[in-house]
């Protein structure tokens, strides 16, 4: 099949918040905006619970205070010059939402309406404050909406369903993306001075996970495929409150409006652990608390699940603040939250770690910050790094706002200033032919043919059980086992779906091979780092060694196909690490 | 439990008409019927297509008719439908392939009511006040996730696809009850002209078919009120 081509200035892979920030603050320029999902169905959309800024509507608060709260919950992992960016720029930005037509939930004086949630506090942690902004318990729907409708109001160009598979470098710049049309199976090159990642997470490489089933790590993977290293990759955030066994999330907000975590004695056990913050402790504390209490045999009957109880809440605060996930339960477990406590264990939630980015989006390449030029990334793909080890609830949906503005803002400057890099001349082919050959299923070296749901639900249910919230060194090791042998058995998957129209068999082997990518690393990184930090705990060493280890990890393939480490500084301006108590 | 599962197939470019494959498999009655048609791709048919991205009813890709029904593939029960499923594509936009339909023609309507808040004037340096009683007057029309099923179950809608359709109003009534929006009189005139709000029969299959649950039928008839008062 012949490649089509195509020229943009820019090119935006995703249409989530990140992205669609980045399209607007290009507006009036040749921007093209490519997504494997049709820009409303991306997972920006299911975030419940709010975006944080200091406003100061409902109590005394500063950014100052955001931004300390923001570094203790990354275990001191993030860099401070970044956090105090997304700190100060969280406000102008949830200001830009509101005269854009958010529609936030109110107070009494007609204000944006804040409240509390997990690690957020008032005068450097003194006790919770309300700071997270909110529109019920569907604020990201409403950031999606809000985005994608300024979009269309200033007539930005999208590609709907096309999902990008390879990245384009030349000459050590960035030239542009190599896409599938879904609809038809036509591949496509986009010539570009400047590519956006802003892909999102990847919380399917896990069993259970309150990630959308297209969350499997493509610009990530993409971006390392191309020789970008990916940075923090052994943290990933379980958030304490997925519904349990389905891992569909419910929001931190429940919390912050009062909900209490119990045992299968009834207890509040988190008072134990945490007696400041108690249920809003953050949530990487919180997971392994559950965790604990389940292993001790505390578990509800004995289950591998505790009780999340809003029930003293009142119908009122529940229909009027939590609507959404009072509907999800109701649906999913036909529980009435206003009456019975609603079962819940940790899910897969948030990846801190991901493209490695300065302040602008722009990629760099090793631990000396040097720029890969015209490649940009934003979002949760990306990994500025304002979260370190651990992040706060409501400071995604903040940072890839603020990121995914700043990198647009960025990339206006450097299109103004740069030509078109050239375009290898064959650029894309060996990509289609790898394609063709996958979907022909002339795939493999003639072993026996495997199937992507199969090895995919391994991948899924190993990482749980190996790589999830308490680690060893041993049960590592053998993840890292497993995965060079499910690589081995992907090189012979055949999938059953030959046509070229809309052709999902196709997508998610595509996915799947994305997935084992971001796995990889995590696991590799995992190993490497011998000490417990944030959401990253290894039992063998559960100690933070700010001695050795605080610092990010850039995990490299080399061209054996093996994991390289290098590793850059931790930047602290303000706050010096400290115990992280709560 | 044992159920029956079958599906309309279709394939544009290849198949000239329809076609159904049944399937059987076991499933819990709690799983949701999208559960079930990832078990048939991904254990018996990989041909089988259909959208799914959040599977928890918030992100608006997997609206299909379930036993003749407007639903959301992942937010109805086994144990809501039976054991007989029967799953076709939404009616009255064209099938690409299998349940996937072509959603373009539904969103240039989206875009006709200009879904965008309009605000007259440079915007003050915090945020516009709303009270707490303007917020809730288009709180219902703001849960809408753009899933198609209002529009697609609507016998006006069927035989004209030209109507702007329920999910259109529903948008536009969002930022018509707005009160920090000015641009009023535009959207009415787009939902006064032939194709718009009057074409609503109030059959009520809308509201049935919404997986958010909002009032869209109150919705319209708030609409439609607002273009009388207007006229008066
Ligand atoms: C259930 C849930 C609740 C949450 N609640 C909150 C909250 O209350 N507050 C908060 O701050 N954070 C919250 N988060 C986190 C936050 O929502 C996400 O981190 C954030 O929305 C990610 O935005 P994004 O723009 O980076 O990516 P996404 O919104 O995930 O968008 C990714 C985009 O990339 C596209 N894409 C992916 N791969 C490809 C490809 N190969 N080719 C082309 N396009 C591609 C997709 O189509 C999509 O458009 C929540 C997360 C979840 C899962
Ligand atoms: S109004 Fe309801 S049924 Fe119609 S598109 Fe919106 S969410 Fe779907
Ligand atoms: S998969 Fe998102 S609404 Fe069903």
């Amino acid at each position: 099949m012949a490649l089509v081509y195509h020229q943009h200035e820019v090119v935006i892979v995703g249409a989530g918040g990140a992205g669609l920030m980045a399209a607007l603050a290009l507006r009036g320029r040749d921007v093209a905006v490519l997504s494997k999902l049709h820009p409303v169905r991306s997972h920006t959309g299911a975030a419940q619970g709010g975006i944080g800024a200091a406003l100061g509507n409902m109590e005394e608060d500063h950014w100052e205070w955001h931004m300390f709260d923001t570094v203790k919950g990354s275990d001191y992992l993030a860099d401070q010059d970044a956090v105090e960016i997304l700190a100060r720029e969280a406000v102008e930005t949830v200001m830009d939402l509101e005269h854009w037509g958010l529609p936030f939930s109110r107070t009494p004086e007609g204000k944006i309406a804040q409240r509390k949630f997990g690690g957020h506090t008032k005068e450097y942690g003194k006790e919770a404050v309300r700071r997270s902004c909110y529109a019920a318990d569907r604020t990201g729907h409403m950031i999606l909406q809000t985005c994608y409708q300024q979009g269309i109001r200033h007539q930005v160009k999208y590609y709907n369903e096309y999902m990008v598979v390879e990245l384009l470098v030349e000459s050590g710049r960035t030239a542009g993306v190599v896409a599938v049309s879904i609809a038809d199976g036509q591949l496509h090159v986009f010539h570009a001075k400047a590519v956006l990642f802003a892909t999102g997470g990847f919380g399917r490489m896990y069993e259970v996970t309150s990630n959308a089933h297209a969350l499997t790590g493509d610009g990530v993977a993409v971006a390392w495929q191309a020789g970008v290293p990916i940075e923090d990759m052994e943290f990933f955030q379980f958030h304490p409150t997925g519904i349990y066994r389905l891992g569909i999330l419910i929001t931190e907000g429940a919390r912050g409006e009062g909900g209490k975590l119990l045992n299968g004695k009834g207890e509040r056990f988190m008072e134990r652990y945490a007696p400041s913050m108690l249920d809003l402790a953050p949530r990487d504390i919180i997971s392994r608390c559950i965790y604990r209490e389940l292993r001790e045999g505390r578990g509800i009957h004995g289950q591998g699940y505790v009780h999340l109880d809003l029930t003293h809440l009142g119908a009122k605060v529940i229909h009027e603040k939590l609507p959404d996930i009072t509907d999800f339960v109701r649906t999913y477990l036909g529980i009435d939250p206003v009456k019975e406590p609603i079962p819940v264990q940790p899910t897969a939630h948030y990846a801190m770690g991901g493209i490695p980015t300065d302040m602008w989006g722009r990629v760099v390449v090793d631990e000396k910050n040097k720029i890969l030029p015209g490649f940009y990334a934003a979002g949760e793909c990306a990994c500025v790094s304002v979260h370190g080890a651990n992040r706060l609830g409501t400071n995604s949906l903040v940072d890839i706002l603020v990121f995914g503005r700043r990198a647009g803002r960025d990339i206006a400057r450097y299109v103004g200033e740069n030509e078109y890099p050239p375009l290898a001349p064959h650029a894309g082919e060996a990509t289609g032919e790898r394609l063709a050959r996958l979907r022909e299923g002339r795939n493999g070296s003639g072993g026996r043919a495997e199937s992507v749901a199969d090895l995919r639900e391994t991948l899924q249910r190993e990482m749980m059980e190996k790589a999830s919230v308490f680690r060893t060194s041993g049960l590592l090791a053998q993840m890292s086992e497993k995965l060079f042998e499910l690589r081995q058995r992907f090189q012979n998957v055949v999938i059953q779906d030959r046509s070229t129209v809309f052709n999902t068999d196709l997508m998610e082997a595509l996915e799947l091979g994305f997935l084992l990518d971001v796995a990889e690393a995590t696991v590799a990184a995992a190993l490497a780092r011998s000490e417990s930090r944030g959401a990253h705990f290894r039992e063998d060493f559960p100690q933070r060694d700010d001695q050795n280890w605080l610092k990010h990890s850039l995990a490299y393939r080399g061209a054996d196909g093996k994991i390289e480490f290098k590793y850059k500084p931790v930047t602290i301006t303000r706050f010096e690490p400290k115990e992280r108590k709560y | 439990m044992h159920i029956r599962l079958r599906v309309k197939r279709f394939e544009a470019g290849k198949d000239r008409e329809p076609y159904w494959s049944e399937y059987g498999l076991e499933v819990e009655a709690t799983d949701r019927v999208l559960d079930a048609l990832h078990r048939v791709k991904w254990h018996q048919d990989g041909t089988l297509t259909f959208r799914r991205s959040c599977a928890h009813g918030v992100c608006g890709s997997d609206a299909m008719l379930i036993n003749g029904r407007n639903r959301l593939a992942c937010k109805v029960l086994i144990r809501d439908v039976g054991d007989h499923i029967a799953v076709e594509p939404l009616r009255g936009y064209p099938v690409i392939r299998d349940l996937v339909v072509d959603q373009s023609a539904f969103f240039r309507k989206y875009e006709s009511v200009q879904p965008y808040l309009v605000a007259d004037g440079e915007p003050p340096a915090r945020e516009r006040r709303q009270s707490p009683a303007e917020r809730e007057r288009f709180d219902d029309t703001t849960k809408c996730i753009l899933c198609m099923a209002c529009t697609t179950s609507c016998p006006v809608f069927w035989p004209n696809p030209e109507y702007v359709g329920p999910a259109a109003i529903v948008n536009a009534h969002r930022f018509l009850f707005d009160s920090r929006d000015t641009e009023k009189e535009g959207r009415l005139a787009r939902l006064n002209a032939g194709d718009g709000v009057w074409r609503c029969r109030t059959i009520f299959n809308c509201v049935e078919a919404c997986p958010r649950e909002i009032n869209i039928t109150r919705a319209i008839g708030e609409v439609k009120k607002a273009l009388l008062l207007q006229k008066g």
